[in-house]
């Protein structure tokens, strides 16, 4: 197991060094400077300002001393707020959307991990449509439609929730964290739908009734171990989407999170900070992709062993 | 001990329903193993789940009958009372124990389950219980091996598991559903002798549900045949082997191949050489050789017959011939010709010359080619016949294979198994190929199916003065169609000899266990 | 026996009924695909008519009205500068549906040609192009394509290479799963040992009974590149003014939602009428081709 593991780390090096080249040079052939669109700049200054980003450098000499900064945990100052590295804005917008991540991600398998669950012992039934439609209309009803609507209702007609804020009023959190899990809700219900009765079934479900288990038995201990293998393989596939995602979620709810940091700073060409959260994200994602691929592989038996014989 | 009576199950669909059991009645003793024997859809396997609830109920309906067991009509009782049955007084063994057993489960917490289940009983006693049947049913150093997931036993250890899990609560009723049908015959043999040996001990009730009567001539008290869901005959051992009185058991008992090939051909010169052949493959950066050195000849016009079990090597020997999997090392030969080195273009011309029958009928065809365009395609290809005469070459083909020629625009899914070796069979023969390789050609159909299509085979080829590659793992068949014998074992050539000789005066130890591994040795002498 | 007379008795035996018919024969029981065939099919011929059926012109404001709701003039109302949201919503729609399809066009072309190649070749060239898929699988692309849109500017060409270059992974995934699969089966096997060269293999055997699982991969796809275009234009990234689609319309709606809901709803309820109707359709699909696990 842990040589599975050494080597996936292996092979998550040279992606993230791609992520991490490719960015940088995406950023520095963008067409205009970084203070182009700053008014008459005395040239002094601009040369000031370009040494501080090291922009008169050769553009490899850049890309070193960016991966040496790199190195040291460095991504760099923000062109925009001066004074501010990328690292303080990291610092301060993680924690929110790492925590809305983690509610949605939760609402996604929990709840979709359910609904798929219960779906898939009847299929064909009520019991199997109604969790099934609404799955579809979570996959139908994309987080920009869904998350205005919430709002709509919830936060302007209804007045039960808070509009806009992260830990501000009591209940802010739960519809941004509604809103950025349906989606994921929705794929998790389909794909342990679909886990559970392919697994359903297999011949040893059949052995397992045989023995006299009742159902719930053969169910929690036959089969959703089966039945969930494709939903943990989409773990990282979810986590992507739900970091992408808080781009929208949090630019609707007004959340000072890293998502809608990214989009700012996308409006503001701010490269550095570009640059520096799309490393981050990036090394975040390929990350999270490999825990999921480790999770799955521990899952399975036969993997399991494979790689602990060496 | 068990009496079902007037049983019917039918089963209800958009489609229609479709009585799949109707009116069966049988009785089992215990102390005795009872045989239901029947073709596929015959309802044999649908009577004995609906005794337990493991019909799933829709699309299945317990239409009437009774089934008493020990006293209580099974079929009165609700989920819950039949759980406390299943698994405790009646267990199930299954067909294929590659996936009976739950792969993520360890062996030993699967084993422990049913008992830990129906009875208070203590982790360490569960346990303790668990390896002294492992014990007992032939695994070696249970100990070691409790805390293994079952992919990594054998298919024959798998299905020994199997079974120590079925009786692991003492049941009085044991229901084996084609237990062997999945396994290699010294496998088969093994758990036969398996199954016949704890019945004794013990003195449980089996029910043995298989397609094949050879398979339970030898251990069998009570034999019932089924066919289209109604019992045709029942009655002893005896009364069924010896005077059936029902045609489809006749049939049943003509279909089982016996004895030696009517009349074997001593062959001419030499149509194909076969020398230092190695074939190997590379798995997960594993070197598997499949086919390792082995040489031999066939001579124009006999038929070859090639006999060993899963992973001789013997399909891909016959596949290397043909050049359908790269040759690692050595040469093939036909009719003087180095196939081995012959550049493809000219291989394509010499692919006229000879063909191959598959064993599966479903997935040797394709699914989306009506069965003219799929006997046409070889003609056309190697010009044989041309548009416009294509059309006559292909009805007279049908009539060869006994195919009616309405059926010409139809489509594989539209046949049955044995209609669709037909087919094959027409495909492989279109060119008036000179070698055949029959590949396990009967071993997915049914027995009085498989008697049909051997004998078109042996007529075919006579008619054709064809020379043919038979391969199998049934010796029996092979014994029926063959001039000469192959045995391989891993890759490797074990013996040769002529038919009757290797069955009459086995000369290597593998060859002598697999001919008394041959189910149904009662009967067949 | 004349050749004449076998084609007649060819010609009179009775055809049978192909997997293509078959699929087809159950595709039309499922009543929610048929609706989603019927209603997408309604949206692309209102889309390619457009130019010529839109009740006002594209372009055209009416300040002085402003916003409006819904009336016998404007059916679906005016957003704020007077525009005729139903002209607004049949131009957008020309836009998404565009980018939904010329993307996923985009991704089947590369997806199935790569695939096929490395399933059909096998051996080494397999390996070293699935490996290369398996690399660009973990790269987090949703972040790439914000930033090259942010880099480049919003174009609209680059759009649609970036999500076809998204996309194409999975299709070379499936393509290459399927020839896998297809060329263990024993009738292109049966090919082989007729004599048929590759090329007629691949045409005959392999691509008809891959194509199933293509469909339906395809139809499943369409969807999710439209979400993506949506979801780059509801950010600001995507198609820019004067051109729209749904997601930018629906940008500017969720803006002004509390004054003028509509101008929010029906934008959004094009686009998720068009996203059911795809599903639909390609779950049909995927229950009529019988096809296993294409997606989900």
């Amino acid at each position: 197991m842990w040589r599975f593991v050494g080597i996936r780390l292996l092979q998550a090096i040279p992606v993230i060094l791609a992520v991490i080249t490719v960015t940088f040079f995406l950023v520095r052939v963008a067409p205009g400077g970084p203070f182009d669109g700053e008014k008459a700049v005395v040239p002094e200054v601009k040369a000031a300002l370009e040494a501080q980003y090291r922009l008169d450098l050769p553009l490899w000499q850049q890309y070193t001393a960016y991966l040496g900064d790199l190195a040291q945990g460095d991504l760099g100052p923000s062109f925009k707020y001066p004074g501010r590295s990328v690292n303080e804005l990291i610092a301060s917008g993680l924690p929110i959307t790492a925590e809305l991540g983690f509610y949605a991600l939760l609402i996604a398998v929990l709840i979709g991990g359910l609904a798929g669950v219960i779906a898939s012992l009847k299929p064909n039934t009520a019991q199997d449509y109604i969790p099934m439609s609404a799955a579809m209309i979570g996959i139908c009803m994309p987080s920009f439609l869904l998350g205005p609507i919430l709002l709509l209702v919830f936060g302007i007609y209804l007045e039960w929730l808070p509009v806009s804020g992260w830990g501000d009023l009591p209940g802010d959190k739960i519809l941004p964290a509604i809103t950025l899990g349906s989606t994921y809700a929705a794929y998790v219900a389909r794909l342990s739908r679909a886990g559970m009765l392919e697994v359903l079934s297999q011949d040893y479900i059949r052995t397992a009734r045989a023995k006299g288990l009742p159902e719930w038995q053969v169910v929690v201990r036959h089969a959703l171990r089966g039945g969930m293998m494709p939903v943990v393989a989409f773990l990282g596939p979810a986590f992507a989407g739900v970091l992408s995602g808080s781009f929208v979620v949090e630019t609707i709810f007004g959340i000072p999170g890293l998502g809608r940091f990214y989009v700012q700073a996308a409006f503001n060409r701010d490269y550095t900070m570009i640059l520096g959260t799309t490393v981050f994200l990036s090394t975040l994602i390929v990350l999270f992709n490999l825990l999921s691929d480790i999770l799955a592989a521990w899952m399975n038996p036969r993997l399991r062993q494979q790689f602990s014989k060496g | 001990m068990l009496t079902v009576e007037n049983l019917s199950v039918s089963f209800v669909t958009r489609m229609g329903t479709t009585q799949a059991v109707d009116d069966v009645s049988f009785n089992v003793k215990s102390g005795e193993i009872t045989a239901i024997i029947g073709e596929s859809g015959s309802g044999k396997s649908v009577a004995c789940y609906s005794l337990l609830g493991l019909v799933p109920q829709p699309p299945g309906r317990i239409d009437s009958g009774r089934a008493l067991f020990e006293g209580t009509d099974l079929l009165q009782l609700g989920e819950s009372d039949l759980r406390k049955i299943r698994g405790r007084d009646i267990a199930m063994v299954f067909q294929d124990p590659m996936t009976c057993l739950n792969p993520y489960m360890t062996i030993g917490k699967q084993l422990m389950e049913p008992l830990r289940l129906h009875g208070k009983v203590s982790h360490a006693d569960a346990r303790h219980r668990a390896l002294e049947l492992l014990q007992e049913v032939g695994i070696r150093d249970p100990g070691s091996t409790f805390d293994n997931f079952p992919h990594q036993f054998s298919g024959g250890m798998r299905q020994r598991v199997m079974v120590a899990m079925a009786l692991i609560n003492e049941p009085k009723l044991l229901i084996a559903d084609e237990p062997t049908t999945a396994l290699d015959v010294t496998i088969q043999a093994q758990i036969l002798k398996l199954l016949a040996e704890l019945q004794q001990r013990r003195n449980i009730g089996i029910i043995f549900i298989s397609h094949d009567l050879s398979v339970v001539a030898d251990i069998a008290d009570q034999i019932v045949v089924m066919e289209q869901g109604r019992v045709v005959e029942h009655g002893n051992r005896e009364a069924i082997f010896e005077n059936a009185s029902h045609p489809y058991t006749r049939k049943l008992l003509s279909a089982i191949p016996t004895g030696a090939n009517p009349h074997t051909v001593e062959g001419g010169d030499t149509l194909i050489r076969v020398q230092n052949l190695h074939t190997w493959f590379t798995e997960n950066r594993e070197t598997v050789k499949a086919v390792d050195d082995v040489s031999f000849e066939i001579r124009r016009g006999e038929v070859l017959g090639l006999v060993g079990e899963s992973g001789s090597g013997k399909s891909t020997i016959g596949r290397s011939i043909l050049r359908l999997v790269p040759v690692t090392s050595g040469t093939v030969s036909f009719d003087g010709t180095n196939l081995t080195a012959l550049s493809r273009s000219a291989m394509t011309s010499m692919r006229q010359r000879m063909q191959i029958i598959f064993q599966d009928p479903f997935a040797s065809l394709n699914p989306r080619m009506t069965i003219f365009d799929t006997l046409a395609e070889p003609l056309l290809l190697h010009g044989i016949e041309n548009r416009r005469s294509v059309a006559q070459a292909v009805l007279q083909l049908m009539d060869k294979v006994g195919l009616a020629r309405q059926f010409a625009r139809k489509y594989p899914h539209e046949f049955s198994g044995g209609q669709r070796q037909r087919i094959a069979i027409g495909r492989a023969l279109a060119t008036r190929p000179e070698f055949v390789v029959a590949d396990e050609p009967v071993s997915a159909l049914d027995v009085t199916i498989q008697a049909q299509i051997l004998e078109l085979l042996h007529e075919l080829g006579r008619e054709e003065g064809l020379t043919m590659l038979f391969i199998s793992h049934d010796l029996a068949v092979v014994r029926q169609v063959a001039d000469r014998i192959i045995v391989l074992h891993e890759g490797k050539i074990v013996e040769q000899a002529q038919a009757e000789t290797l069955f009459q005066q086995p000369q290597e130890s593998y060859t002598q266990q697999l001919l008394k591994s041959i189910p149904g040795r009662s009967i067949r002498t | 026996m004349h050749s004449e007379s076998a084609l007649t008795e060819l010609q009179q035996a009775e055809p049978g009924s192909s997997l293509w018919r078959d699929a087809w024969q159950r595709l039309r029981q499922n009543k929610l695909a048929v609706f989603g065939l019927c209603l997408l099919t309604l949206f692309i011929v209102i889309a390619l008519l457009t130019p010529w059926i839109a009740p006002y012109d594209y372009a055209s404001q009416n300040l002085d009205l402003g916003a409006s709701p819904p009336s016998a003039a404007h059916w679906l109302g005016t957003d704020v500068f007077g525009r005729d949201l139903l002209t607004q919503i049949m131009y957008g729609g020309r836009v998404s549906l565009a980018v939904g399809f010329i993307a996923t066009s985009v991704a089947l072309l590369i997806g199935v040609t790569w695939g096929a190649i490395a399933g059909f070749v096998g051996g080494r060239v397999d390996a070293v192009m699935m490996r290369m898929v398996d690399i660009l699988y973990a790269l987090p692309f949703m972040i790439f394509i914000v930033l090259l849109m942010v880099v480049f500017g919003r174009n609209l060409l680059l759009l649609f290479l970036a999500i076809g270059a998204v996309e194409w992974l999975t299709m070379a995934r499936i393509m290459r799963g399927q020839v896998q699969t297809l060329r263990q089966q024993e009738f292109v096997e049966a090919a082989v040992s007729i004599g048929l060269s590759p090329g007629t293999i691949i045409r005959r055997h392999l691509v008809p009974n891959a194509l199933g699982p293509i469909i339906v991969y395809t139809t499943l796809t369409i969807p999710s590149v439209m979400l993506l275009e949506a979801f780059l234009s509801f950010l600001g990234l995507g198609i820019q003014p004067p051109q729209t689609s749904w997601g930018l319309l629906i940008s500017y709606g969720a803006e002004t939602m509390e004054e003028y809901p509509w101008l929010l709803l029906f934008p959004g309820l094009a686009l998720t009428l068009t996203l059911f109707s795809l599903n639909f359709l390609g779950d049909g699909l995927r229950d009529a081709l019988d096809v296993r696990s294409a997606r989900d």
